[in-house]
C-alpha cells in the first residue's frame, strides 16, 4: 500500500478544519494506517501550524522554505514533487488552492488525479473507489481511480466529517533540505481584502436567505450573525431588496442572482417561483417559514414550520455552541 | 395704409420703402427655404418609411387630431390655450399674408376678402389677435410663476427651457401688437383725414391701441405705421427663421407628423421597410445605432416635439424614477440633429448614439406601454423607435446580463424560465379541471374549433397557472370546443420581438404558426394580453384571435353566464387596464361590463384608467431586466387603488398579476389590498348547473346538493 | 498577443432535467439542450477583450465531435478569429489527463502567448487547464477574475476565500483558467450565428496534432466513471417537528453533513 499524505493548509500558524477532513478520508482509504501530513511555509506560523497536528497526525513533515512564506501554488507543487514518495496519495483540500495546484501537481508526479471527491469506498487492488458529483451537483458517480503510479486527491471540503479528536504526540520531521532552489514564472504580489459589502453571494457555498418574513430591517442582522458563524453569505429575495433592507448583489433570483450553494437556507421566503429560479444545481435547501402552506415546502429537503425570528437566533446559538465559542 | 402716401413720400424716410419690404421678404423666405433644406438633409439620407398610403385615412386624422387638436384637452388648461393659439394662428394667416404683401403691393386684398367679407374678417382676426396676445402672457405667467411640473429640465438634461419658451411666447405677442398697432394707425390715420377707415373690433388690441393712438398728430402716425409694418414684418421673418431651430418648428412640421402618423396600433415597424423576414439576413445591420438609421418620419419626429412634456408626466417608467423620459429621448436626438446637421456647416454623422445621446439602461428601461404616444399631440412616435434601438444594442451583442440569461432559454427551450417542453401543458393535469373544465391537447390525434393560447407565464409560474385553470374551465361553461397545443407552444415571442431580439422573434412566431395551422383551429382565444397582441398583430396568417374578456362579455350579454352574487359585499374592486388590452387595443369596456354584470359588486374607477393606465411594470422579458429605479411601478399603481378606495385590484394579465401581487407584499399592504384576475374572478362567481352557490374553486368545496364541481 | 480559449460543450444544468438512463451508465442524453460551458465562454470574451485592446488573434479549441462544432461557431459570431475542432475515435474514453495532452501537442504546433480555459465544466473536475500548464511547463494561475496585461507578462488576480483577490505576475506564455463574472460576455443570437455560418471550421485528427496516441483514449484513463446514481434524497420537504432546539440542532448536523460547514 503506498504511502498516504495530507497536504496541511494552514494560516496565522493554525491549520485549517480541512486537515481533520483529510485525515478522516484518508481513514477510508486505509484504516489501518496513519497519514502523514505535509506542511510548507516559512517561519514561526510554520512551526506553529505543524505543532498543532501533533494530536491528529503521527508524522508531519515540515518543509521551511522561504519562498513558501505565502502558498503559491507553482512553488509548492515544486517542493511536493522534490519531498513525495513516488506512487504515493496525496489528498489536497479541494479549494481554490487545491484548484491550482493539484491538476498540474499529478502531471508532474505521473499519478493520476481524483477533484472534487465526496465518497471514497475504499481500494481494490490497483484501484481507488470514490465518489464524485456531476452537473452541479444533480447526479453522483463512483469512479475508479488507477492508482498504481500514485493519486492526488482533492477532497470536498465537508465532505468528510472529521473523527473524534485524537490526543496523540505526532513526530514532525523536518524534510526542507530534500527541497532544491524554488524558481516559477508566477510571482505573488498581493492579497486584496474584500471590503465589507463586497460580498458575492454566487461564490458561497452556504446561504442564509432571507425573505419577507424577515419583517423589518432591524432584523437582518439575525440573519448576518448566522451567517457569519456559519462562513456563509446572507442572501435575501427581491421584496427585501425592494424594502431596501439588503442591496440588489445580495438577491437570488430570476432577476437577480443565479447562485449554486451546497446549503440553501430560506428562511421566511415562501418560495415564488421567480426566487427559486436563481437557485441552482440542487442545493440541500431547508426552509424555515411560518407559513405551513408556503410553496418552498414542496422544493426544500427539509422544512420547519415556525417564527424566523425566533429560530434564527436559536440556529446561530447552536453553530456557536458547536464550534465552541461563546454567545456574544 | 401705408398705401396713402406715395412712394415718393415714403422716401423721405428710407431709401424706398417698398424695395426694403421687398428685400426683407425675399431674404426671410430664401433663409427660411434654405434652413428647411438644411433641415431635410438627414431626412434625405434616413431610411425609408412608407407613409403613403391611405390618404384619406390620414387626412382624416389630419382633421382630428390637427384642426380638431383632439389631444389637447387631455391636459385642461394648457389644451384650451393651445387652442385658441391655434385658432387664432389659423384664423390670422390670411391677415398676416396680407399684411406681408400689402408693403409690396399696396392694393392687394386676399382673394375671397374683399368688400364685406373683407370687412368680417377684419373684425374677427382682431378678435383673434386679441385673444392670441392674451394668451401669451397667460402663458408666459405660467411658465415663470407656477412652472408647471412637467416642464421641468431634470438637471442631467442640461438647462431649463423656460428662457426660450418665454422669449418665443414674448416675440408672437410683439407680432400680434405690431399687426394691431398697423391696423389702429392706420384706422386712426384715415380717420383723421376723413378717409375710409376699417373699423376696429370693439375692445379688441387693434382698437385699444387706436384709442390710444386716435389722436396722435399725422406724422406721428405715420412714424408707428411704418415702425409697426416693419417689426411685424422683421418679427414674422425671424420667427419664421427661428422656428425650424427649436420647438416651434412643430409649427411648421406639426401638419406632417400627424398626416404622416402611425395608422395602426400594436404594430411594430419591420426592421428595414421593404425587406420581407426571409431576407433579412442580408441586412448588414439590424436596428438604430447612428442617427441616419432612423426612418425620415422618426426623424421629423423628432422636430415636431413641442417639448409639452406630457409623455414624460405619463411615462411610468420616469415616474418610477427609471432614466427614461420620452420627452428627452425625442429632445436629444434633436439637438444631436442639430448640432451634426447643421443649418451652417459639413453634416457629420458617424457617432454611435448609444453611449453618447442615450445610456443603455435608458433604452431598457421602456415597457412599451404606449401612454407616451397616447398623449402626444403631434402623434410623436415612441416605441418603434425604442425598439430599433435595441436591435441595434443587439446586433452588437450589448446585451444586459439579466436578459442574455432568458434569451438564451427562449432560444434552447421556446420560454424564458428554461424549462422543459414537456411540462408546458403540466398544469392542466389539475384535478380542478377534470370535471369542470378538461383540457384537450391538440396534438394531431385532438382537433378542435377554438385553440387557447396559453402561452409561457401561464404555463409554467405556479401562480399564473390559476389563470389557465378558470381560462379553461369558463371556456368549458359557455360550451366552448377548445383544446391547447402544449409542448408544441412555444411563447408566443412578443416581449421578444420589443426587446430587439428580432431573429429569435421570427423562429418563435414560425414555429408556433406552423403549430397553430397544423391544429386546424379555426379561431383563437388567450387570457395574455400580450399574446393577444402578438397573435392580433405580429403574426401573420393565423386565425382571428380575442381576448377571454372579449368572450365572457359577449357570453353575459347573450345570456350564457349566470354570475352568483358578489361572495363580500364590502369589497370594492378597482379595474387596472393592461396596457396591451386597454391602450394598445382599446378593449376598454368589456372587463368592465363582465364586472359589473356581477351581482353586488362595487366597482370604482382609478384615477388612471382607460387610455391613461398606469402601467404595472411590464411583462415578458420585462420581469428579468433589472432597472434603476426609486420605487417599483407596481407599488405605485398599488397606491392609486387604495386613493381610489378599493382593497381589491382586478387584472386582465398575467404580467400585471405578478406585478400587482408583488407590489401589495412590498407596499407592505398585504391585508389591505389583494389582488385577482378577471378569470379567476369570474370562474368563481359562475352559476354552474346544479350547483345551488357555485364557489367550485376545487380547493374548498362548498357543501351543496347538486354541485357536480 | 495570440490567445487561444480551450472550450468545450456541456449539457445546460439550468435549462435541462439531469436524469440517470436505464443502463445507469450515462445521463439521459436525449432531451437534453447542450451550450457553451459558462467559464469558458467567460474566457472568450476576456480573449475577445484582450485582443481588442492589445491587438493579435483569438483562436477556439475544443476537443469532440461533430456536434461541438455548434459552440466553436457560437464563438466565431461572438468575434473569434479562428475556430478549430479536434477529433478522432482514438479520444473516446479519455479522462481529463487524455484531452489535455491533446491540447498540449496542437499548442505545440503553434505559438500562443496566452491560453485560456474556463475553471471548469459540468463535471466541476476544474483540471484540464492546470494539466495542460504542466504539460508544457507554462506557469498557471486559476481561478483568474482579472487580468491585465503588461510588458510580456500579465498581471492577473485570482478569486480566493471569501471574496478576497489574490494578485500575482505571471509570466507568458502561460495558462489561465477562468472564472465567472470576471467579465459581461457579449450576447450571440441566432443572427450573430447564421452570419457566421458559412466560416470554415477545420477539424484536426490525432496525427494532425501530433498526439502520442497512447496517452489518449480509454486505454490511458487513469479515472474512469463506473457508473451515475442519486443519492437518496426525499422529495419534498422533510418537515421537522420537534422542539425548537431540537430543531436547530438537527439542521446544524445537516448543513454540516452537506458540505456546509467551513
Amino acid at each position: 500500500m503506498a504511502r498516504i499524505f495530507a497536504y496541511i493548509v494552514h494560516r496565522g500558524g493554525a491549520a485549517d478544519d480541512s486537515a481533520a477532513e483529510l485525515l478522516a478520508a484518508a481513514r477510508n482509504i486505509d484504516s489501518t494506517v496513519s497519514p502523514i501530513a505535509i506542511v510548507v511555509g516559512w517561519g514561526a506560523d510554520l512551526d506553529a501550524a505543524c505543532d498543532s497536528l501533533r494530536a491528529s497526525y503521527s508524522e508531519i513533515w515540515k518543509i521551511a522554505n522561504e519562498a513558501l512564506a505565502y502558498p503559491n501554488a507553482e512553488l509548492v507543487r515544486q517542493a511536493l514533487v522534490s519531498v513525495l514518495l513516488p506512487n504515493s496519495i496525496l489528498l489536497v483540500p479541494h479549494d481554490h488552492f487545491g484548484i491550482d495546484l493539484s491538476p498540474g501537481l499529478s502531471i508532474k508526479l505521473n499519478s493520476a488525479f481524483a477533484p472534487d471527491v465526496v465518497g471514497i469506498d475504499g481500494v481494490e487492488g490497483d484501484f481507488l473507489k470514490i465518489v464524485r458529483q456531476e452537473f452541479g451537483g444533480q447526479v453522483s458517480a463512483h469512479v475508479r481511480c488507477d492508482i498504481s503510479s500514485g493519486t492526488v486527491i482533492n477532497i470536498r471540503p465537508g465532505a468528510f466529517k472529521p473523527g473524534p479528536s485524537a490526543s496523540g504526540s505526532g513526530v514532525v520531521v523536518d524534510k526542507s533540505s530534500a527541497v532544491g532552489a524554488l524558481e516559477a514564472r508566477r510571482h505573488y504580489v498581493e492579497t486584496i481584502v474584500a471590503e465589507a459589502g463586497d460580498v458575492d453571494i454566487t461564490k458561497h457555498n452556504v446561504l442564509v436567505s432571507i425573505g419577507r418574513g424577515i419583517q423589518e430591517k432591524e432584523n437582518v442582522t439575525l440573519a448576518e450573525e448566522l451567517a457569519e458563524v456559519l462562513g456563509a453569505a446572507v442572501s435575501c429575495s427581491r421584496p427585501v431588496v425592494d424594502a431596501k433592507w439588503m442591496e440588489k448583489s445580495r438577491q437570488v433570483g430570476s432577476s437577480g442572482k443565479t447562485v449554486k450553494p451546497k446549503v440553501y437556507l430560506a428562511f421566511g421566503i415562501s418560495g415564488a417561483f421567480q426566487h427559486l429560479a436563481g437557485i441552482k444545481g440542487n442545493p440541500f435547501l431547508i426552509a424555515i417559514n411560518k407559513n405551513p402552506k408556503a410553496p418552498i415546502f414542496q422544493v426544500a429537503d427539509v422544512g420547519i414550520v415556525d417564527d424566523v425570528l425566533e429560530f434564527l437566533p436559536m440556529l446561530t446559538d447552536k453553530v456557536r455552541e458547536m464550534r465552541g465559542t461563546s454567545a456574544k | 395704409m401705408v398705401g396713402t402716401y406715395s412712394s415718393a413720400q415714403i422716401a423721405d424716410w428710407l431709401v424706398s420703402g417698398r424695395n426694403l419690404f421687398l428685400t426683407i421678404h425675399v431674404f426671410g423666405v430664401a433663409c427660411f427655404v434654405y434652413i428647411v433644406a438644411r433641415r431635410l438633409v438627414p431626412l434625405v439620407r434616413a431610411q425609408r418609411d412608407p407613409r403613403f398610403d391611405q390618404p384619406l385615412a390620414r387626412l382624416g386624422r389630419v382633421l382630428k387630431f390637427w384642426l380638431g387638436q383632439w389631444k389637447h384637452p387631455r391636459y385642461n388648461f394648457a389644451g384650451i390655450l393651445h387652442i385658441l393659439i391655434f385658432a387664432g394662428f389659423i384664423l390670422l394667416a390670411a391677415r398676416a399674408f396680407t399684411v406681408l404683401i400689402v408693403g409690396v403691393s399696396e392694393t392687394f386684398v386676399m382673394p375671397g376678402l374683399s368688400g364685406k367679407s373683407g370687412h368680417i374678417y377684419n373684425i374677427v382676426t382682431d378678435y383673434a389677435a386679441t385673444i392670441v396676445f392674451l394668451c401669451m402672457v397667460v402663458a408666459a405667467i405660467r411658465r415663470l410663476v407656477f412652472k408647471p411640473s412637467r416642464y421641468a429640465v431634470p438637471a442631467k438634461y442640461g438647462k431649463g427651457h423656460t428662457a426660450d419658451a418665454v422669449f418665443l411666447l414674448g416675440l408672437i405677442a410683439l407680432l400680434m401688437v405690431a399687426d394691431s398697432l398697423f391696423a389702429a394707425s392706420d384706422a386712426a390715420g384715415h380717420a383723421q383725414r376723413g378717409q375710409p377707415a376699417e373699423t376696429l373690433a370693439v375692445l379688441s388690441l387693434p382698437w385699444l391701441l387706436q384709442v390710444v393712438t386716435g389722436s396722435m398728430p399725422m406724422a406721428t402716425l405715420w412714424i408707428l405705421n411704418v415702425t409697426a409694418y416693419l417689426v411685424h414684418e422683421v418679427t414674422f421673418y425671424f420667427l419664421l427663421c427661428y422656428r425650424p431651430f427649436g420647438i416651434q418648428f412643430h409649427v411648421e412640421t406639426s401638419l406632417f407628423s400627424i398626416y404622416f402618423s402611425k395608422l395602426e396600433r400594436g404594430t411594430l415597424k419591420p426592421v428595414r421597410w421593404g425587406v420581407p423576414d426571409e431576407h433579412l439576413d442580408q441586412v448588414k445591420s439590424f436596428g438604430v445605432k447612428k442617427f441616419e438609421d432612423f426612418t425620415w418620419k422618426h426623424m421629423l419626429d423628432f422636430y415636431s416635439c413641442a417639448d409639452c412634456g406630457r409623455c414624460a408626466d405619463n411615462c411610468p417608467a420616469n415616474a418610477a424614477g427609471r432614466p427614461l423620459s420620452p420627452r428627452f429621448i425625442t429632445i436629444k436626438a434633436r439637438d444631436y440633429a442639430f448640432q451634426h446637421y447643421p443649418v451652417l456647416g459639413r453634416a457629420d454623422n458617424s457617432n454611435p448614439l448609444i453611449g453618447t445621446i442615450y445610456s443603455d439602461d435608458e433604452i431598457w428601461s421602456c415597457t412599451t406601454c404606449g401612454a407616451c404616444e397616447e398623449e402626444c399631440p403631434l402623434l410623436v412616435e415612441y416605441i418603434d423607435k425604442i425598439v430599433d434601438l435595441r436591435r441595434g444594442m443587439i446586433d452588437d451583442g450589448n446585451v444586459p446580463q439579466s436578459l442574455q440569461k432568458p434569451l438564451k432559454a427562449l432560444e434552447s427551450r421556446g420560454n424564458p424560465y428554461g424549462k422543459l417542453e414537456k411540462k408546458k401543458a403540466d398544469w392542466v393535469k389539475s384535478p380542478e379541471l377534470r370535471q369542470t373544465g378538461p383540457v384537450k391537447v391538440l396534438d394531431g390525434k385532438n382537433g378542435a374549433d377554438t385553440l387557447y393560447f396559453v402561452d409561457s407565464i401561464t404555463s409554467y409560474d405556479d401562480r399564473m397557472q390559476s389563470i389557465g385553470r378558470s381560462t379553461a374551465r369558463i371556456l368549458s361553461h359557455v360550451g366552448e370546443d377548445f383544446g391547447i397545443l402544449g409542448a408544441a407552444e412555444k411563447d408566443s415571442g412578443h416581449e421578444v420581438r420589443r426587446f430587439g431580439e428580432e431573429t429569435l422573434f421570427l423562429a418563435l412566431r414560425d414555429h408556433n404558426t406552423d403549430a397553430i395551422k397544423a391544429s386546424g383551429v379555426q379561431r383563437i382565444v388567450t387570457a395574455d394580453p400580450h399574446a393577444y397582441n402578438a397573435l392580433k398583430h405580429d403574426y401573420k396568417d393565423v386565425p382571428p384571435v380575442e381576448h377571454i374578456s372579449q368572450v365572457i362579455a359577449r357570453e353575459v350579454k347573450a345570456g350564457n353566464i349566470e354570475f352568483s352574487p358578489v361572495e363580500n359585499e364590502a369589497n370594492v374592486y378597482a379595474y387596472h387596464d393592461p396596457c396591451y388590452l386597454g391602450r394598445h387595443n382599446q378593449i376598454y369596456d368589456d372587463p368592465r361590463d363582465v364586472l359589473d354584470a356581477i351581482p353586488g359588486l362595487k366597482r370604482v374607477e382609478m384615477k388612471r384608467s382607460r387610455d391613461r393606465s398606469f402601467c404595472c411594470g411590464g411583462g415578458g422579458l420585462m420581469l428579468f431586466y433589472e432597472p434603476k429605479e426609486e420605487q417599483r411601478m407596481g407599488v405605485l399603481r398599488v397606491r392609486m387603488a387604495a386613493d381610489a378606495g378599493a382593497n381589491v385590484i382586478v387584472t386582465a394579465c398575467p404580467f400585471c398579476m405578478v406585478n400587482i401581487e408583488d407590489a401589495i407584499k412590498v407596499a407592505g399592504m398585504e391585508g389591505k389590498m389583494s389582488a385577482i384576475d378577471l378569470t379567476e374572478l369570474v370562474d368563481q362567481h359562475l352559476v354552474r348547473e346544479g350547483c345551488i352557490r357555485a364557489v367550485c374553486t376545487g380547493e374548498e368545496k362548498l357543501q351543496t346538493a347538486t354541485c357536480g364541481g | 498577443m495570440e490567445i487561444l480559449v480551450c472550450a468545450r460543450r456541456v449539457p445546460d444544468t439550468s435549462e435541462n432535467e439531469i436524469e440517470i438512463n436505464a443502463a445507469g451508465n450515462d445521463i439521459e442524453r436525449d432531451e437534453l439542450v447542450y451550450s457553451m460551458n459558462e467559464p469558458d465562454n467567460y474566457a472568450v470574451e476576456e480573449a475577445l477583450q484582450i485582443r481588442d485592446r492589445v491587438g493579435g488573434n483569438v483562436t477556439v479549441v475544443t476537443v469532440g465531435g461533430e456536434d461541438d462544432e455548434e459552440i466553436l461557431r457560437r464563438e466565431l459570431a461572438m468575434g473569434a478569429n479562428r475556430a478549430v475542432l479536434i477529433s478522432d475515435d482514438v479520444f473516446s474514453g479519455s479522462d481529463g489527463r487524455g484531452i489535455a495532452a491533446v491540447l498540449a501537442a496542437f499548442v505545440r504546433q503553434g505559438h500562443y502567448d496566452l491560453i485560456l480555459t474556463g475553471v471548469q465544466a459540468e463535471e466541476g473536475a476544474a483540471q484540464v487547464g492546470g494539466m495542460l500548464a504542466a504539460l508544457l511547463d507554462y506557469p498557471f494561475a486559476s481561478l483568474v477574475n482579472s487580468i491585465v496585461v503588461e510588458d510580456g507578462k500579465l498581471r492577473v488576480s485570482r478569486e480566493i476565500e471569501s471574496g478576497n483577490r489574490e494578485i500575482n505576475e505571471i509570466e507568458l506564455p502561460c495558462v489561465l483558467s477562468i472564472q465567472t463574472g470576471i467579465n459581461e460576455p457579449r450576447y450571440v443570437g441566432m443572427r450573430g450565428i447564421r452570419q457566421v455560418a458559412s466560416l470554415p471550421i477545420p477539424t484536426l485528427g490525432a496525427s494532425d496534432v501530433g498526439v502520442d496516441q497512447a496517452a489518449v483514449g480509454g486505454k490511458a484513463a487513469r479515472a474512469k466513471r463506473v457508473d451515475y446514481f442519486i443519492p437518496a434524497l426525499s422529495k419534498g420537504a422533510l418537515i421537522l417537528h420537534r422542539s425548537r432546539e431540537e430543531n436547530a440542532a438537527q439542521v446544524l448536523e445537516l448543513v454540516a453533513a452537506k458540505g456546509g460547514l467551513k
